[in-house]
């Protein structure tokens, strides 16, 4: 230190700092680069393609250049065809029901389950089995089960001397409602299950010592203060029931009717079906725009909330 | 205000037994202070009375009630948290209310209380915060306020001041002491601080290893310690422990150690003369050593002052006696250099002997 003080002008030494400072404030983009390309090709291009596409005309058979430019006519259309709204409200029902259940059942599990009793991690780890299984297994095991004469269901009504249910005919909807809980309670369970854990303890007991009963403990206590952890989980089931495919496909392929059409499915069959590129795009996009909603309105959640967090930590460090 | 009677609690985790039977009376309005060593099972034996944790074996007696296959809602009991406890998604009145909300009593008392008891902890400007925008020591009045409001006999405390900094526990240990002469009610405390557990008690419970060691009043167990455990524990800065041999010469009681040939007198001596082992622990408190140049040889240790610790109107000084670390408490005034070699005369009372093996007071 005392060398460089001696040898090297006080000019040298600045304009030397400035270059290392500058160097020290592009290294963070550096590391970001690669990423940022390969996002800008997998995700961004992509996404542009299709939002350019949803404007034109477009058969599989041409290149989207060929295809002739319509504006918004895909997206007007779309919104006057009884049909894709048929399947958004399929959607919609869908999404309500599946993620309702899931919540109340997940949640109720992980009140059940969070205690001591032996042999309780195993059952935990039974419970989150369906969710490792691959959605289109899911879906041929469970159309096997409602196959109308020799499925599980049946067959166990019959023998119990009750008429047969027409599962995928007449209540396909529900029978994939009830497939898709089967197949994501667990979800809702691990992290309700996770949030419970992580209550405070000594607020449970100082709860007890109040005088609260079981069910007032899970009333006052536990679930308000789960309550972040389910919102999230709640919204992340919301956007991933959205987006169900295969499940469907391979139990009903949408039948019978529309009855069972989600706007996943509508969007592959207008692309592939009906080769009509644009309109798929458009259908795509009004769906992109439904989820990003839901996940806007996520991220404000968490940003309110860590916002109301900072707000309180400081009003105690103004006091303290 | 009931009369608490562990009758010979046992707690059992699977195989291991924590708590040996625990014997225990306290009577109304008593301020009773479990202390001891982390894992003594002092916690174990509070959560046991406040039905947090379930009773292996024994019995415990509320007012001539078996209590102890009770809920700890049907105890009559408040309790103050080590981590506070606080509800956080409630505002300190909610948090302060919650207990009377849960028994469906009328808003306007319900309002009254939590004034009232807000205006005891002086907590009455901070109603409407959550938890998480309160200090430190805030938090903690809030938990006492929770626990004040719900009026019940029993009023248990574990150990409520050991989060917070040194000043401010200072600062609650006066105010607790204050609130205690107030309120009439069976209070329980559990700490590891012998400080906390001498000036606030009425009675001090001594536990080591699941055993009461000894119990009684803070001035009988400073004076009187039962065994060396008690004796080492209780006292700051703690009683200083010689190996030793007694001795009698000419009619005199000696302990003799390393580095050291002591002539004691008084009822120490005749506790010394009438013990059957000869290998005893002396234990002297450090504020029992007198500086005294002039004393005679026989009645004083000599010490290798290496450390002074200046504290302000007292210091305290690590010296050697051969191997062992002595302490000592004096004046700072007292003229001493470190590498001396000085005499410490012992005060009167202030010899206690120990068996070495059993390590009970002769």
């Amino acid at each position: 230190m005392a060398d460089a003080t001696l040898t090297s002008s006080p000019n040298a030494r600045t304009a030397r700092r400035r270059r290392t400072e500058r160097l020290n404030r592009l290294t963070p983009y550096l590391f970001l680069g690669p990423a940022a390309v390969i996002m800008a090709i997998a995700l961004l291009y992509p996404l542009g393609y299709m939002v350019w596409g949803s404007f034109r005309d477009w058969d599989p058979s041409q290149t989207i250049g060929e295809a002739e430019f319509v504006g918004l006519k895909n997206y007007i259309t779309l919104w006057g065809d009884p049909n894709f709204r048929e399947s958004l409200g399929v959607t919609l029902r869908f999404a309500f029901f599946v993620v309702t259940f899931e919540m109340v059942i997940g949640v109720g599990l992980a009140l059940l389950l969070d205690r001591n009793i032996r042999g309780m991690s195993m059952l935990r780890t039974m419970f989150i089995l369906p969710m490792m299984i691959a959605p289109v297994v899911v879906g041929l095991m469970w159309r096997y089960m409602y196959h109308p004469t020799v499925g599980t269901f049946n067959r166990t009504l019959e023998s119990l001397g009750l008429p047969s249910v027409d599962w995928l005919g007449q209540h396909a909807l529900m029978s994939v409602i009830i497939a898709d809980i089967w197949q994501w309670t667990p979800f809702i369970f691990i992290l309700a299950l996770a949030a419970l854990q992580s209550l405070p303890r000594s607020a449970l007991e100082a709860a007890r010592i109040d005088g609260a009963t079981a069910w007032q403990q899970i009333w006052y206590i536990k679930l308000p203060l789960m309550m972040p952890v389910l919102i999230v989980t709640g919204l992340l089931r919301l956007i991933d029931a959205f987006k169900v495919l295969e499940v469907i496909l391979v139990m009903t392929e949408g039948g019978p009717g529309l009855s069972t059409e989600i706007l996943a499915l509508r969007i592959s069959r207008t692309a592939t079906e009906f080769r009509e590129l644009g309109v798929a795009a458009a259908m795509s996009n009004y769906l992109l725009l439904l989820l990003l909603a839901l996940t806007l309105g996520m991220f404000a959640f968490t940003r309110w909330q860590e916002a109301r967090a900072a707000k309180v930590r400081m009003a105690a460090e103004e006091d303290s | 205000m009931p009369a608490i009677h562990l009758d010979n609690l046992i707690k059992r985790y699977g195989e291991t037994q924590v708590l040996h039977g625990i014997e225990l009376e306290m009577a109304d309005n008593e301020f009773t202070v479990l202390v001891g060593p982390s894992g003594c099972g002092k916690s174990t034996t509070l959560r046991m009375i406040a039905g947090l944790e379930s009773v292996s074996d024994g019995e415990i007696w509320v007012d001539g009630e078996a209590v102890s296959h009770l809920e700890p809602k049907e105890r009559d009991l408040a309790m103050v948290f080590q981590d506070y406890a606080l509800y956080p998604h409630m505002n300190v009145a909610q948090n302060i209310s919650f207990a009377l909300r849960l028994q469906r009593r009328p808003k306007s008392e319900i309002d009254k209380k939590v004034r009232e008891v807000a205006d005891v902890v002086g907590l009455t400007e901070f109603l409407h915060r959550k938890p998480g925008a309160l200090s430190g020591g805030q938090r903690q009045r809030v938990a006492m306020a929770r626990a004040l409001a719900k009026d019940s006999g029993i009023f248990l405390f574990d150990e409520p001041l050991s989060n917070l900094d040194a000043k401010l526990r200072g600062q609650m240990r006066a105010e607790l002491a204050l609130m205690s002469q107030r309120v009439e009610k069976n209070m329980i405390y559990v700490t590891h601080d012998q400080i906390e557990a001498m000036t606030l008690a009425d009675r001090i419970v001594v536990m080591h290893g699941g055993y009461i060691q000894q119990q009684g009043s803070p001035e009988e167990l400073f004076k009187r310690p039962v065994n060396k455990f008690v004796a080492g524990f209780l006292g700051s800065p703690p009683m200083n422990f010689l190996n030793g041999e007694i001795e009698e010469r000419d009619g005199e009681v000696f302990i003799l150690g390393e580095g050291f040939a002591l002539s004691i007198e008084g009822a120490a001596a005749e506790k010394a003369r009438a013990h059957n082992h000869k290998l005893v622990t002396l234990g002297i408190r450090p504020s029992d050593l007198r500086f005294d140049a002039d004393a005679p040889a026989h009645k004083v240790l000599s010490l290798d002052v290496t450390v002074s610790e200046y504290i302000g109107a007292q210091s305290v000084l690590l010296c050697k006696c051969g191997t062992e670390t002595v302490m000592v408490e004096l004046a700072s005034e007292t003229p001493v250099a470190l590498g001396q070699t000085l005499k410490f005369a012992v005060n009167a009372n202030g010899v206690h002997l120990f068996d070495r093996e059993t390590e009970k007071a002769l």
